[in-house]
């Protein structure tokens, strides 16, 4: 984590050193960005078509040539959208599931993290290799076994078996091991020769400089359950407990291609609370993915 | 650890902790030796407790109901490696594993080459904010859902009213029966796929490149390398360790591609589009059989943990450190 930062600021690195003639390095500049607007217009147009698309009026959703950008917008796929879908009951579902979620992972992970990092105890090494080798086995080949103890514990169908299972996190406990260890060692120090208690100096000294790890850690988890599928689709069974992106599958299947702007105003609504973490939280977000590979 | 083991144990956890930079003892001697002791298990029990129940339990139960038969109706009955023998026999499993096999190839190595070339040409020389607007518009599809994604995608890939045969219609292509057909389905299936997730491993490649020493360059443009060439020889070896971590992970990930087949075309037609987690989703959720599912995940587990195996192994002997 805190090596991407300084690798960030010299991008300019690859930059050829030797001044070639300059009319070449202009062309191939040129030749490149053209080839890289033509890849962001892959990646883009398709969003942009969705958004362009579901303002249109519904009877022209399938019309060609397609619209990719709104200049005539018309809103009656989004009132259709709340008409036809209880979408405020989506929303508030993944808004408590994914907040509740990030809010435990952050605090379980912080606890946790702590521990590994700045806390001995008998067994630390094994225990964090557990941990870590929990990491290789894949959430859809627990399914089942989850299934079965959701059950058990008479919470299937309810929000509350998508959030429990979702909280200890062993990313999230790497991610703030890795954090508290790059924390100064002498601040713990210096608050226990004050007399601070081992929870007082986790609480008042650490916790507050750990906070940017936390946020990786919530934001990660945000974006993940936000727009996690395999889950809700097999731990929720009633409607009433469908999240976003369930519900928009279930709206496709029950409309027919008549009225498929009302599903796409549908997406760009899902799509509002990822563009705002997008917009402020990308460095965290990018952070976050690509700790722990080693670079 | 009982009480009268205190003194002894609290030395040996202070010998260890002597070779750690960081290794704890927070104020331990002034607060007393009981204290200390449960201390680390507070912190650690919300995780260690929740693992232990959603993540260790599962693992175990998963392993262990491979070996039976139930439908959760009737009792579980103990049947050996019959589970294994029948998934393996099992065409509509074989096809599947097949399937994902053949996704995992062409999807990664789509994913890799699309986002090391990006990669490349983003972090040579590029006005700024066009080198911040191009990575971003690279990452944006990892935000959304992919379920979402594949639900537009569906329009977009609409044999007679989707966008992409609209324009292929201007280079004479004839309509493309995409999601009607097995290989247009497949096709589609790993185009979305790569389409969202190759900004993930181009972030991993930005970050390498970033990594790799400048003087290098000027090592080899003296020489004479230029251009591409300069890439083959210098930048590719180089970035050999990050490409072996983008492998695996971009590996990884895709066998447990689920989403996008399920939402795109539940894994039809025929048998064409299903993956092994939806065959594991299948025989447990639709066909109630849970002993069958447990076995298929058990050989999916295996599978990437031989590849994470192989990883460690390739990268000491292949891969070329600085």
């Amino acid at each position: 984590m805190t090596t991407t930062s300084t690798q960030r600021a010299d991008v300019d690195r690859l930059a050829p050193q030797r001044p070639a003639p300059r009319k070449k390095r202009n062309w191939s500049m040129a030749g490149r960005i053209v080839l890289l607007l033509i890849a962001s217009v892959f990646i883009l147009g398709p969003v942009l078509w969705t958004l362009s698309t579901s303002l249109r009026p519904p009877a022209e959703s399938f019309q060609l040539p397609p619209s990719f950008l709104p200049l005539n917008p018309d809103f009656s796929s989004y009132d259709q959208v709340f008409k036809q879908l209880n979408i405020m009951l989506l929303v508030l579902n993944s808004a408590l599931v994914t907040g509740l979620i990030a809010v435990g992972q952050m605090f379980t992970a912080a606890l946790a993290g702590y521990a590994f990092a700045n806390l001995k105890f008998r067994g630390r090494g094994a225990l964090f290799s557990i941990v870590l080798a929990t990491m290789m086995v894949p959430a859809q080949v627990t399914i089942v076994p989850v299934f079965m103890l959701i059950r058990g514990i008479g919470l299937s169908d309810t929000l509350l078996a998508l959030i429990l299972p979702a909280i200890p996190t062993a990313f999230g406990t790497f991610l703030m091991r890795q954090y508290f260890l790059g924390l100064p060692n002498d601040l713990g120090e210096a608050a226990a020769i004050d007399g601070a208690s081992p929870w007082r100096t986790f609480r008042s000294v650490y916790a507050p400089l750990a906070m940017p790890g936390m946020a990786i850690v919530g934001i990660l988890a945000f974006n993940y359950h936000w727009n996690e599928f395999f889950r809700p689709l097999i731990l929720t069974i009633s409607e009433q407990n469908f999240t976003l992106p369930l519900g928009l599958v279930s709206l496709q299947g029950n409309l027919g291609t008549g009225s498929i702007s009302v599903v796409l105003a549908g997406v760009i609504l899902s799509m509002i609370p990822a563009l705002v973490v997008f917009m402020f939280g990308q460095r965290a977000l990018r952070d976050g993915l690509t700790a722990g590979t080693g670079k | 650890m009982s009480t009268a083991t205190t003194g002894m144990s609290t030395k040996r956890r202070n010998g260890a902790g002597s070779k750690r930079r960081n290794g704890g003892g927070t104020g331990s001697e002034s607060f007393g030796r009981q204290r200390q002791r449960w201390l680390p298990w507070a912190f650690l029990a919300p995780t260690i407790l929740g693992m232990g129940l959603f993540t260790l339990v599962p693992i175990v139960a998963s392993v262990v109901l491979a070996f039976f038969r139930w439908d959760i109706i009737s009792a579980p009955s103990f049947v050996g490696f019959d589970n294994f023998a029948e998934v393996v026999q099992d065409p509509t499993v074989r096809v599947s594993f097949l399937n994902t096999i053949m996704f995992v190839v062409v999807a990664v190595a789509l994913q890799l080459g699309l986002a090391l070339a990006l990669a490349i040409m983003v972090q040579e020389k590029l006005p700024a904010w066009l080198r911040v607007f191009f990575r971003s518009a690279f990452f944006f599809p990892l935000i959304l859902s992919a379920a979402s994604v594949s639900i537009f995608m569906r329009y977009l890939f609409n044999e007679q009213f989707g966008v992409v045969n609209w324009l292929l219609s201007f280079v004479g292509i004839p309509a493309v029966p995409w999601l009607t057909t097995p290989a247009g389905s497949a096709a589609v299936v790993i185009l979305v796929y790569v389409w969202q997730n190759f900004g993930f491993s181009f972030l991993l490649f930005i970050g390498g490149l970033a990594s790799i020493p400048t003087e290098t360059y000027e090592a080899a443009s003296i020489d004479g390398a230029t251009g591409w060439r300069k890439h083959l020889h210098v930048t590719l070896p180089l970035l050999s360790p990050t490409t072996l971590v983008a492998s695996v992970m971009a590996i990884i990930n895709a066998l447990q591609v689920f989403d996008q087949p399920y939402v795109l075309t539940r894994g039809g037609p025929g048998d064409s589009t299903r993956t092994a987690v939806m065959v594991i989703f299948e025989s447990a959720f639709q066909r109630l059989e849970f002993g069958q599912a447990s076995a298929i995940g058990v050989i999916l587990t295996l599978i990437i943990m031989a590849i994470t195996a192989a990883q460690f192994r390739l990268s000491k002997r292949f891969v070329f450190y600085q």
